[in-house]
């Protein structure tokens, strides 16, 4: 056998079915027992585009996504992809070709030191320099991308590896001394928690991507349930509680909601349950839940306390924290009752009334993003996946679309990938092929990978892609018009090119446009109603909109900017000091 | 706060690298690394010294138990550990102050092991106060070059590193 059909071979002995791919010289010998493999490898036009579908695949899945790639260019094309799959800890192993073992060091023709130039965004890589470790190898990388906190690893196999002949022995079990992740929590802690919270007035449960992760959503409710207490859900865990439940509070952060944002701040107790206190979150982190302990639970030990000190800190999978929690919770139920959080909700129930998220559509004028967006969200249900690019489409679609389940929406979170949207939005529909799939992009985001938009054609792979085309790097301008004086430096695209449209049909899809809102509705039945190909729509939407509401990087939460729609009806919205809960300690100067 | 920690890792190739690019990376400051195998087969110690002037050493160590080739982390407290480096010396010694630079040699207990017309290389071992006092005291002749391999470290008493708990652990 050869080092390629070992490969192959251990791919699908791991449960491989789909990989993400381009050839090219040195991977070409893997390409070949491709062929007879049963794994359908979809033939992409850019690596970004392969490692972002595997990212989008395992995110809408939870299975491993695979993508594969020629060395140098192939390789260093990948790791955009890695670094977000890193950055949200997605279960990706990547596999590329590497020049033959003799030339490795030589500057060869499409060398790079790909375990080098990856070693930073990979959880672990491998250069594998004998062909019999090649099946060890696989089952190794499947094993480390997908426990513990996954994310990304890359197999990196010369050319000459992959053509040596050996003898084929299947992967021995996996033994990796070093790595060891712990699973299950102490229980000690987890009593130390529930007394936390059993002593608490304004608990509030901060739920991240691991919930999602750990498949803990269905252990999440229940908890909450059970305690009543309410659930801000991050940008990563979007889903984890049905938006629709009335302890489920949104999305905290930057552009996070007045209520979920308020929430973390006056809270007397953080239960964070597989977040990472990430600044778009926390924004001034001296200045973060100031009165808060913290509870944080996270299967990364390196996470806790990181930011944010924990009172009790916790390390296990989402899914065992919550359900020891539960129990543990119970019993103590069983000859106390809960604490009366009463006061406290009605404060969380004030803030949602009054400050919803809000924006105004004025009639006969340009269509405002955020109307689009919460059509889609509401033709489709909230039942669809929602996979999106980077920047202000990104944030109102976390704003407006109420999700339904885990896993659907789909983003780059830590590294703000933009192109994103569109490659993970077809990896999502690979990985779920029954389910409808939506990409929410930006002009900006998708001008940067829309050739995947070449591979869904041909793949017929049938995903409606709703770009939110303000003509401009929208996010950017919104901080430019706030921050630098409205000088506009180098954000502006124009609605008109390319025409999206003619775009979208050369590519082999179905082009829509929307350019008045009377055409909003009509163009997304349109797109719902085909499914033979991809369709793109192209939403002309004004653009001066901008998101809110708002934190700016490096503030306080406590200084959320609302935005114009409230100001008109609130005239200075943001003084609620009048029923403050707490006595704000003066925010300490970041270092 | 400088801190001394000692790592053992699987001796695999680009496993300094994964250890010393985590340390870069994280905003770690280096202040001494040194390598070397280890009694057991296929394992290398490292012994790292590392200034964190605002961060607790734990950030560290967790990271570090991140690397999947990493197997042990421990911090080898000053009180409770030897600690030895070894260094090289070259001082300027011509024949009227030669005398003055082996008299010191031989108070700190440092071996001669090069002589030239105009110059004298010693070889010191010892904790790194006792190099600085050495290199302090023959400055004055003027020092040609220096190397030194870097601080390694045991912890005292019978337990080895394997029956000892991570620090750091939560």
């Amino acid at each position: 056998m050869t080092g390629a059909q070992a490969l192959m071979r251990a791919l699908e002995a791991v449960g491989t079915t789909t990989i993400f791919g381009i050839p090219g010289g040195t991977i070409l010998p893997a390409y070949d027992p491709l062929l007879d493999s049963p794994i359908r490898h979809i033939l992409c036009r850019h690596e970004q585009g392969a490692a972002h579908a595997a990212d989008g695949y395992a995110q809408a899945s939870g299975r491993v996504g695979v993508c594969m790639a020629t060395s140098g260019p192939g390789v260093t094309n990948l790791v955009t992809g890695l670094a977000s799959a890193y950055m949200d800890s997605v279960p990706v192993v990547a596999v590329s070709g590497q020049v033959t073992r003799a030339a490795i060091g030589g500057d060869a023709f499409q060398e790079c030191d790909a375990t080098g130039i990856t070693l930073p965004v990979t959880k672990h890589n491998w250069l594998v320099m004998d062909p019999g470790e090649i099946a060890q190898t696989i089952a190794e990388a499947f094993h480390v991308a997908s426990t513990g906190r996954p994310g990304p690893v890359l197999v990196d196999i010369p050319k000459d590896v992959l053509q040596a002949r050996f003898p084929y022995a299947e992967a021995g079990p996996v033994n990796l001394p070093g790595y060891q992740p712990k699973v299950k929590p102490n229980l000690r802690q987890i009593k130390e928690a529930a007394k936390l919270i059993l002593a608490s007035e304004r608990p509030v449960i901060y739920a991240g991507g691991g919930i999602i992760k750990a498949g803990a959503a269905e252990d999440l409710r229940r908890l909450a349930e059970l305690a009543g207490i309410h659930v801000v859900t991050t940008l990563m865990a979007r889903g984890a509680i049905p938006d629709a439940h009335p302890l489920c509070l949104g999305m905290p952060g930057m552009h996070g909601n007045y209520t979920a944002v308020s929430a973390l701040q006056r809270s007397d107790l953080l239960i964070a349950l597989g977040p990472r206190f990430d600044d778009r979150v926390t924004g001034k982190l001296a200045a973060f839940a100031p009165v808060a302990k913290v509870i944080h639970a996270d299967i990364d030990p390196a996470e806790i306390s990181k930011n944010r000190h924990a009172d009790v800190p916790i390390v296990g999978d989402a899914k065992l924290v919550i359900q020891e929690l539960i129990a543990v919770l119970e019993a103590e139920l069983a000859t106390r009752p809960m604490p009366d959080y009463s006061a406290w909700t009605g404060q969380l129930t004030d803030w949602r009334t009054q400050f919803p998220y809000r924006y105004h559509q004025p009639e006969g004028g340009l269509i405002k993003p955020q109307y689009v967006i919460e059509r889609l969200g509401q033709i489709t249900d909230g039942n669809a996946i929602y996979a999106s690019g980077v920047g202000q489409h990104q944030m109102w679609g976390s704003q407006f679309i109420n999700f339904r389940r885990p896993r659907t929406w789909i983003n780059s979170g830590g590294l703000g990938a933009m192109g994103f949207g569109v490659p993970a939005a077809m990896g999502a529909k690979v990985a779920m092929p029954g389910d409808e799939v939506w990409c929410i992009d930006g002009d900006g985001c998708f001008q940067m990978t829309c050739q995947e938009l070449a591979t869904m054609a041909y793949e017929k792979i049938p995903v409606k892609i709703a770009i939110v085309n303000n003509g401009y790097l929208g996010m950017v301008r919104q901080w430019q018009e706030l921050f630098y004086a409205e000088r506009y430096s180098e954000v502006k695209f124009g609605w008109d090119i390319p025409d999206y449209v003619r775009l979208a049909e050369a590519y082999g899809c179905v082009g829509l446009r929307a350019e008045s809102v009377d055409d909003v509705d009509a163009v997304i039945e349109k797109a719902r109603g085909i499914d033979d190909r991809p369709v793109v729509i192209d939403f002309r939407c004004d653009p001066f909109e901008n998101c809110y509401p708002m934190v700016a990087a490096g503030a306080s939460n406590d200084d959320i900017i609302m935005g114009p729609e409230f100001e008109r009806d609130h005239e200075r919205v943001h003084e609620p000091q009048g029923d403050m809960l707490y006595d704000p300690e003066p925010p300490e100067e970041d270092a | 706060m400088k801190h001394t920690v000692s790592i053992l890792v699987e001796n695999k190739p680009g496993v300094l690298t994964r250890v010393s690019s985590l340390f870069s990376r994280r905003g770690f400051n280096i202040h001494s690394l040194a390598v070397g195998t280890t009694e057991s087969p296929g394992v290398s110690r490292m012994t790292v010294v590392v200034d964190l002037p605002d961060k607790p050493l734990e950030h560290v160590t967790k990271q570090l138990h991140k690397l999947i080739n990493v197997l042990k982390v421990i911090e080898l407290e000053p009180g409770s550990s030897v600690v030895r480096e070894l260094m090289l010396i070259k001082v300027h010694a011509e024949s009227a102050t030669r005398g003055q630079v082996f008299e010191l040699a031989e108070v700190f207990r440092a071996n001669i092991v090069d002589v030239t017309s105009d110059s004298v290389t010693a070889e010191i071992l010892g904790p790194p106060d006792k190099l600085a006092a050495f290199e302090d005291l023959v400055r004055p002749f003027g020092i040609i070059e220096l190397v030194k391999t870097g601080r390694i470290a045991l912890g005292r008493g019978t337990r080895g590193i394997s029956d000892r708990q991570l620090r750091a652990a939560v």
